[in-house]
């Protein structure tokens, strides 16, 4: 049985353990709504794209002659996986469950018997790769002093990605990220995006129209498909920011809540046991009287 | 009446403009172009300049660099650069202009880069005389 002066100390240290999360969620809740917005207003642009990409590729007659960055190299074995976390923990199972997905994949690109490429983004995801897959890892970003991630964070690694490519580093690669569904689901999403994958349904074929190009195809091609790159990870990294203060929201949420639970339970606790040596003291002084 | 059509200019970031217009000029890669209602099906990419919405009011976009698509009507530009003509600095046009024009003087850049440099100092010249 604790002493009544050791509860006092723990009512004390859990609440304002209590105050911590209450204001550490409040402040993600403020951010999650810009970042939500940013994810919103952020969609148009990338679905558009992927659009036009789309209508380009249709027009394609050609598949060997097209740009390696649509169609692939070809072959099949190294793959490049583009794994994006947040820079700070605190936010529930956010970072694990991207963590998680991606070393599923990983298991089953080496069981496959096909090389592993890795690229990190944001610290803790990090941590928690390197300790079984540090030596795939072959290029680490963090944007941690960066107080929002721009366009231009994502151009950065979107131009990384182009280079190892022309380089012939990869084959493939493959996108992990938290897709913001709402505030309290969040989808661990894994995204092919070289070559790019063609996710939407084929039956659009019939309101295919024949565009006009200027200059031709392959050089708008040229143009547009390492943009569309840095668009998806723009894309990615909206959601990513999103999905965290979502994800810190609810888990600061819980905390307070059980917080909340421990101080409740410690309380009864201390009042039953102040009670107790009341009583006692009680019954000591009267057996001390009847003595007399 | 009917002449009108939609235009988008969206950002990675934000919806720039959604509005009707009944012409609109681009700087497309290999020219200005003027688009009106019912224009071919079109995908194009641009070179810095102006975009010049004519509708119940001119509206000017300086952009650097984006993606052009028409088509059904909808003319959608994707771009990650654009701003409002009025609204620009014309001191922070300046400093562009001879960013650009330092990177011009230097030799290992490509002939396509040179193009697009050439016309970002034209414009910004036309916008600040």
């Amino acid at each position: 049985m604790p002493s009544l002066d050791d509860l006092k100390k723990r009512i004390k240290s859990v609440k304002s353990t209590q105050k911590i999360t209450k204001a550490m969620k409040m402040v993600a809740a403020a951010k999650l709504r810009k970042a939500q917005e940013n994810a919103e207003k952020g969609r148009p642009y990338s679905q558009k794209m992927q659009n036009i990409i789309l209508n380009l590729t249709k027009s394609i007659n050609d598949p060997s002659n097209a740009p390696k960055l649509l169609v692939g190299t070809g072959e099949d074995k190294i793959y490049l996986c583009v794994v994006l976390t947040a820079d700070r923990g605190l936010c529930g199972g956010f970072n694990s469950n991207i963590c998680k997905l991606a070393k599923i994949n990983f298991k089953k690109i080496l069981k496959d018997g096909k090389t592993l490429k890795i690229i990190t983004v944001g610290s803790k995801g990090l941590d928690q790769i390197k300790r079984e897959y540090g030596k795939y890892i072959v290029k680490k970003f963090s944007f941690k002093e960066k107080k929002q991630i721009t366009f231009n964070e994502a151009e950065i690694i979107g131009k990384e990605i182009i280079n190892l490519f022309q380089q012939n580093e990869f084959d493939k690669c493959i996108l992990f990220y938290n897709n913001f569904k709402n505030v309290i689901t969040q989808i661990p999403q894994a995204q092919q995006i070289i070559p790019t994958e063609n996710s939407s349904t084929e039956d659009k074929s019939d309101d295919s129209l024949s565009y006009e190009f200027e200059p031709d195809e392959d050089e708008i091609l040229e143009d547009l498909l390492p943009k569309n790159l840095s668009t998806q990870i723009f894309k990615a990294f909206l959601e990513n920011a999103a999905s965290e203060q979502g994800s810190r929201m609810t888990a600061m949420d819980n905390a307070t809540r059980n917080a909340g639970d421990l101080v409740d339970k410690l309380t009864i606790n201390y009042n039953r046991s102040r009670q107790a040596s009341i009583t006692k003291e009680l019954i000591e002084i009267i057996s001390g009287a009847e003595s007399l | 009446m009917s002449e009108k059509f939609t235009v988008e200019i969206i950002s990675p970031d934000r919806l720039i403009i959604k509005s009707e217009a009944t012409e609109v000029t681009i700087p497309s890669y290999e020219g200005q172009m003027g688009i009106l209602k019912d224009h071919i099906p079109l995908i194009t990419f641009l070179r810095p300049g102006l975009i010049i919405i004519y509708g119940n009011e001119k509206k000017s976009y300086y952009v650097e660099e984006g993606t052009v698509e028409f088509s059904n009507n909808n003319l959608l530009i994707l771009t990650s650069k654009a701003k409002v003509l009025e609204n620009i600095d014309k001191k922070s046009l300046e400093e562009i202009k001879d960013l650009a024009k330092k990177k011009l003087n230097e030799s290992e850049i490509s002939d396509k880069e040179k193009y697009l440099l050439s016309y970002k100092i034209e414009t910004i010249n036309e916008i600040n005389q």
